[in-house]
């Protein structure tokens, strides 16, 4: 009895790794532990990151807590440091390009996808990818030289001749501002929203389109009330991919949009955002608090992003569940 | 007299002693060693071999040293001085092959973090070390004055092309807001005969931290109490009004594009670029245009009450030829270096700077240090130690 169980167990012991030794062999547990280690360390990147900016941003945190948030002064030589007009000219700018950037980048992928032929799809699509890749600096250059005179001699005088009336477009006029900036991060973030929503949007089942046809919608009306949403959720993420993109910008948006940390209701008056002023008064940073406090705006835009990334996870799953509703 | 190497006895370690000139006295003996030695097989040949062998080793260990003994000297600092701190590496690094000194033109304000946390061993800076920073190093840090830069006023405005005269009164009203249009009495008073028009002026400044920044807020600072109590001098400065360019290009193509605007800029940044620049009056009432010439005058007129520690602000000085908006860049170098030969690198560098350096000042465009300053800053290179 005693000799039969000791060999019973010795051969599930010896089995046991050799069971181990096959799936190693036919690559599935290598395949898990290599990319289990790749997910690993991407999430341990994020989390030192906000371990770093947490830690180094402990001298500015203690001083000045959540009235660092409402503040909207920001001056080194008396070490007053608030983040409200940076916050402020991030969202205002970021909201400006999804504004513009949100219809015609739809617009373009519905065109796309929908109605020219595949190959004229692809070459464009091919087109707007390299948008994509162009540098921001060459952006900024464009914007500077190119778009903000412009702004200043026909787009701003036009816009406040006609909507005068309403505060954003008071003021006098630079052309460098919040509405620079906007349309400077709008043509940045097309592509992303284009790109994304084309591909989402040629992945909807023919049947989709068939069916609202065949129940006698017109074209329009199958794209707009059967396609469209039925791509909702996609279309939607590549809208946080655009915004996340225009949050964190940094170059092209420091070259045109005035750099100037104050809050105003005028889309003509400069501005200033979190990247940029990081971007500008790090490397000349003296004074350990004036670090400290760049570094905490370095944790709000984190914080910003986490915070727009999670509204756009709680949006696709509502959308979702009342898609399920409807079924 | 014969040269000859003696083939002797106790081989490796006496071996240079072996390599020794001897008298004719001794050369029959010798010759019988030698020619005993010879018939005795190559016993001879290959103690000469080893003797050689020794000799050139010795020779090469003596040069491989001299290469291990290259002294690298890292230094961090001011974007402002970047290019003669490179010229001068590669032009001391000809003259003294066995120091090499990587520059890096990471900001002043980088470049005064680097040297209080140790990891380079000078830095650069557009503006001198306050109390604050100098408390924080462990080890005393000396200023040394380099070059001088200069900023002057830029501007564009529509049907203006005359070098206009700038007044402290204008200059600092303008940059508080106080003065907003072309045609204020205190602009057009300094200016009879140019036609201004009675537009809004636009201000435009830099919008990253800058010594350049430094310079102009410095001098308002001096010339105007209110901008001392309302802003103050410092590389980044909360401004009261205006728009912020990115970089002297970055100011450049605004003011350029903007109707009616003015801003700064660094002289050397004027000068490379053609840009139109204004006159700035002095404090003997002068209206002076910045050139080297003028910005080394404001240096010398200063020489005088210069601190021992260097660490002054020359602007708005006394003298008639001086142009009031300049300042020093500044080597910032600790007082204890360890490694004698890094040490005795770093010094002669220092002197090398102060006199054949300060030739390559004029072709970069930048303004050479007076000479009172730079014998006092020689005498100040033996706190080095």
């Amino acid at each position: 009895m005693h000799a039969s169980a000791n060999m019973t167990e010795r051969a599930a012991l010896s089995k046991a790794p050799r069971a181990f030794l096959h799936r190693l062999r036919s690559g599935d547990e290598i395949a898990h532990i290599i990319t289990l280690m790749f997910a690993a360390l991407v999430v341990g990147i994020t989390a030192l990151l906000v371990y770093q900016l947490w830690i180094q941003s402990v001298l500015s945190r203690q001083k000045f807590g959540w009235i660092f948030f409402v503040t909207h002064v920001w001056d080194p030589l008396a070490g007053q440091f608030g983040a409200l007009p940076f916050l402020y000219g991030t969202l205002v700018t970021s909201a400006i390009a999804l504004i513009l950037a949100v219809p015609l980048g739809l617009g373009t992928a519905i065109f796309l996808s929908e109605f020219s032929t595949p190959r004229a799809s692809d070459i464009f699509a091919f087109l707007v990818d390299l948008l994509a890749a162009v540098p921001s600096v060459i952006f900024g250059l464009l914007g500077i030289f190119v778009m903000v005179p412009w702004l200043r001699t026909t787009v701003e005088p036009a816009l406040q001749s006609t909507l005068g009336f309403l505060p954003l477009f008071q003021g006098p006029m630079y052309g460098v501002g919040f509405l620079a900036a906007g349309l400077i991060l709008a043509v940045m973030v097309v592509p992303f929203i284009v790109s994304v929503s084309r591909e989402v949007l040629i992945a909807v089942p023919r049947e989709q389109r068939e069916a609202a046809l065949a129940l006698g919608a017109t074209r329009w009306e199958a794209i707009w009330k059967a396609v469209v949403p039925f791509a909702k959720t996609g279309i939607i993420g590549s809208v946080f991919l655009a915004l996340a993109r225009a949050l964190g910008e940094t170059m092209a948006v420091t070259m045109v949009i005035g750099n100037d940390p104050r809050i105003s209701a005028s889309l003509f008056a400069p501005g200033y955002s979190i990247a940029a002023v990081i971007a500008n008064e790090f490397t000349e940073a003296t004074g350990n608090l004036y670090l400290s406090a760049l570094v905490e705006l370095g944790l709000v835009l984190f914080m910003l992003t986490f915070v727009l990334n999670g509204l756009a996870r709680l949006l696709v799953l509502t959308t979702r569940q009342r898609g399920a509703g409807h079924q | 007299m014969v040269r000859i190497t003696t083939p002797c006895s106790g081989v490796t370690e006496r071996s240079f002693g072996c390599n020794r000139t001897v008298t004719m006295q001794t050369y029959n003996f010798v010759e019988e060693i030698v020619k005993k030695t010879i018939t005795s097989g190559c016993l001879s040949l290959s103690v000469l071999l080893v003797g050689f062998l020794l000799v050139s080793c010795s020779h090469n260990a003596g040069n491989t040293n001299e290469a291990q003994q290259t002294v690298l000297i890292n230094g961090a600092g001011s974007t402002f001085g970047y290019p003669i701190y490179s010229r001068w590496a590669d032009d001391f690094h000809k003259a003294h092959p066995g120091v090499q000194i990587n520059y890096q033109s990471v900001g002043s304000g980088a470049g005064i973090r680097q040297l209080l946390e140790g990891t380079v061993d000078f830095g650069a800076s557009d503006a001198p070390m306050t109390a604050e920073q100098l408390g924080q190093s462990k080890i005393p840090v000396l200023h040394f004055p380099t070059v001088l830069g200069a900023v002057v006023p830029t501007y564009s405005i529509p049907g203006v092309t005359a070098e206009l005269k700038f007044s402290p009164a204008a200059l600092s009203g303008i940059f508080l807001g106080r003065i907003k249009k072309w045609n204020d009495p205190a602009i057009a008073r300094a200016n009879a005969g140019v036609k201004l028009p009675p537009n809004n002026i636009v201000v435009i400044h830099r919008s990253e931290g800058s010594g350049t920044t430094f310079i102009w807020a410095d001098y308002l600072s001096k010339v105007s109490p209110e901008w001392k109590t309302k802003v103050g001098a410092s590389t980044s400065v909360n401004w009261p009004v205006g728009l912020g360019g990115k970089g002297s290009e970055g100011v450049t193509a605004l003011i350029q594009q903007t109707p009616n605007s003015i801003g700064y800029v660094e002289l050397t940044y004027a000068i490379q670029n053609h840009i139109l620049y204004g006159l700035v009056q002095n404090s003997s009432g002068v209206f002076v245009k910045a050139s080297l010439d003028s910005v080394t005058a404001a240096a010398a007129a200063t020489a005088d009450s210069m601190p021992a520690d260097f660490r002054v602000s020359i602007t708005n000085p006394s003298g008639k030829d001086a142009y009031p908006i300049a300042s020093f860049t500044w080597l910032l170098v600790p007082t204890q270096i360890t490694g004698a030969n890094k040490r005795a690198a770093i010094k002669s560098f220092l002197h090398w700077m102060l006199t054949d350096g300060q030739n390559d000042a004029e072709p970069l465009a930048y303004a050479k240090l007076p000479s009172a300053v730079t014998t006092k800053e020689d005498v100040a290179i033996s706190q080095i130690h």
